[in-house]
């Protein structure tokens, strides 16, 4: 059988994603989402870019599908700033 | 820019509402400009996802056929799943296929980046890779955009900037958007060759089908969807973001445990994925529409102003974005000023049978809210399956006896009154 499951890495990699450098269209304030008790965005982002390092949350924008789950699901406002990357950057579906 | 510089109307995204929009205003000799984000249209798009062809013929009749839509719809399916069974019913509809398709599978890339360059055949400016950043606003009226640099003005500016409508919120049309509003869909593209497809989903020639499925979802309200493309199948699962928040498994691999179910993993086996995608829908029909969907200067359009319509049989949001943006431009068109163009919008909106179609199924979300219906239900017409289909050599219980005790397993006949009675309340 072919069919296996597959991370979230290997998924984001079939993308074409252009990465604006030095430019999160996502901001978040970490020493609000320490104080966050449930943490949503850890299970709700398709692309799994939201990960506990050292018990810290850490969000990395470069895999970003840009679909704003994180953003509806952020009940106390860590997220700071949400917008959409610059025109041009991010995310490029090429079937959609 | 100077005031004779300035555009009839100036579209936000590029997306079948936005270009349906352009393309009609163009076509009536309106100057107008299709501002997007992404490098080309459709490239931040994500669908399930299919399109009703009607919308394309209210827009222009025969517009379809230039259209890069994958297969034409005539098989409608509809599964339960068990842990390790399915209920599969294949309604077969050759006539859906005949003169004008009723439906195509669609990708969104292909078709949306075909849709803008129609409207800029037709005459509209056709602006990518631009994001808009602010609205110009004077004297309490929407007047233009800002984007970097640039401010651009028009008579009025229509929202299609979909369900995460950051423009509706500037334009203090929308809220914050709440979780129970929105379904999280997270798809993969899986390529086959398409005699492969036709051969899995018995179709001939370009014929398509359609299938959505409950119980894959771990009790989370929402469902699966598998479309089948030219060359590749759209598989991906819709769910409330709240209730998988809760349950603490990863959405994405909730998705990748239903391919390695045996029901569907046959179907996509030696299919290579090419393309992951994510989106949110809009979920709860006429509950979730903001309570104007326009302001002085600025109308709402497609996911932006919460057009979505979900039976659990069909799913419809590209079509209602291509009427609302047709009624849009329609409204801009009969407009004799700016002002007149919002309270015409709606006036449209009825006449072109959108609303009145999204207040008949106003309802309908509150079944698929039924915890039930995505856990017990589908289990227990396995059961049931699994029950009348069992031979083991052995005397079977009485089918009444057995039935009963089936349900009894799953639900009480409380929880069966209270679901009965709020479905038919729902409907």
């Amino acid at each position: 059988m072919t069919i296996k499951r597959q991370s979230a890495e290997e998924l984001l990699g079939l993308n074409k994603f252009t990465v604006d450098e030095g430019h999160p269209h996502i901001v978040l304030d970490k020493s609000i989402c320490a104080r966050c008790d449930e943490k949503p965005c850890l299970v709700v982002c398709p692309a799994v870019l939201y990960t506990l390092k050292g018990g810290e949350i850490n969000f990395d924008y470069a895999g970003c599908l840009e679909c704003g789950t994180c953003r509806v699901m952020c009940k106390d406002k860590g997220i700071t700033g949400w917008n959409y990357p610059r025109g041009t950057f991010g995310v490029s579906f090429r079937y959609g | 820019m100077s005031a004779d510089e300035k555009f009839d109307a100036i579209i936000i995204g590029a997306g079948p509402a936005g270009s349906a929009c352009a393309y009609v205003l163009a076509r009536e000799g309106k100057s107008v400009l299709l501002v997007e984000r992404g490098v080309t249209a459709g490239s931040k798009n994500v669908t399930g996802g299919r399109l009703y062809t009607y919308a394309l013929e209210m827009v222009e009749p025969g517009l379809y056929k230039r259209a890069p839509l994958q297969r034409k719809v005539v098989r409608e399916q509809i599964m339960m799943l068990g842990a390790k069974s399915a209920v599969t019913v294949d309604y077969a509809d050759f006539e859906f296929g005949e003169e004008v398709p009723q439906s195509y599978t669609v990708l969104r890339a292909p078709f949306d980046e075909w849709f803008a360059a129609e409207a800029e055949a037709k005459g509209a400016m056709v602006a990518t890779g631009i994001l808009v950043d602010e609205l110009l606003e004077e004297n309490g009226k929407i007047v233009g955009i800002r984007a970097g640099e640039d401010e651009m003005y028009a008579d009025v500016v229509i929202a299609a900037d979909g369900v995460n409508s950051l423009i509706g919120q500037k334009a203090g049309l929308r809220d914050d958007i709440t979780p129970h509003l929105v379904g999280v869909g997270v798809k993969e593209i899986i390529e086959l060759p398409d005699d492969v497809i036709a051969a899995r989903f018995n179709l001939s020639g370009d014929e398509g089908a359609a299938r959505l499925a409950l119980g894959c979802t771990e009790g989370t309200s929402g469902g699966m969807f598998l479309y089948t493309n030219k060359g590749s199948v759209s598989l991906g699962i819709v769910f409330n973001p709240e209730q998988a928040a809760k349950r603490g498994k990863k959405i994405q691999e909730i998705l990748q445990d239903l391919k390695m179910h045996p029901a569907i993993a046959p179907l996509i086996e030696g299919g290579t994925t090419a393309e992951y995608g994510a989106h949110l829908v809009p979920e709860v029909g006429l509950s979730g529409m903001p309570k104007k969907l326009y302001c002085d200067g600025l109308v709402m359009v497609g996911d932006a102003a919460g057009f979505g319509i979900n039976t659990g049989m069909i799913i419809r949001g590209i079509d209602l974005a291509i009427v609302s943006g047709l009624a849009a431009a329609n409204a801009v068109i009969e407009a004799a000023d700016a002002a007149a163009v919002g309270p015409l919008y709606e006036k449209q909106l009825e006449k072109l049978s959108l609303m009145p179609s999204m207040r008949l199924f106003a309802g309908w979300h509150k079944i698929l809210e039924m915890p039930r219906m995505f856990s017990e239900y589908p289990a227990l017409a396995n059961d049931a399956m699994k029950f009348m289909f069992t031979v083991d050599g052995k005397v079977p219980a009485r089918m009444d006896k057995a039935m009963l005790q089936i349900v009894g397993r799953h639900v009480t006949f409380g929880q069966l009154l209270a679901d009965g009675w709020r479905g038919y309340r729902a409907l």
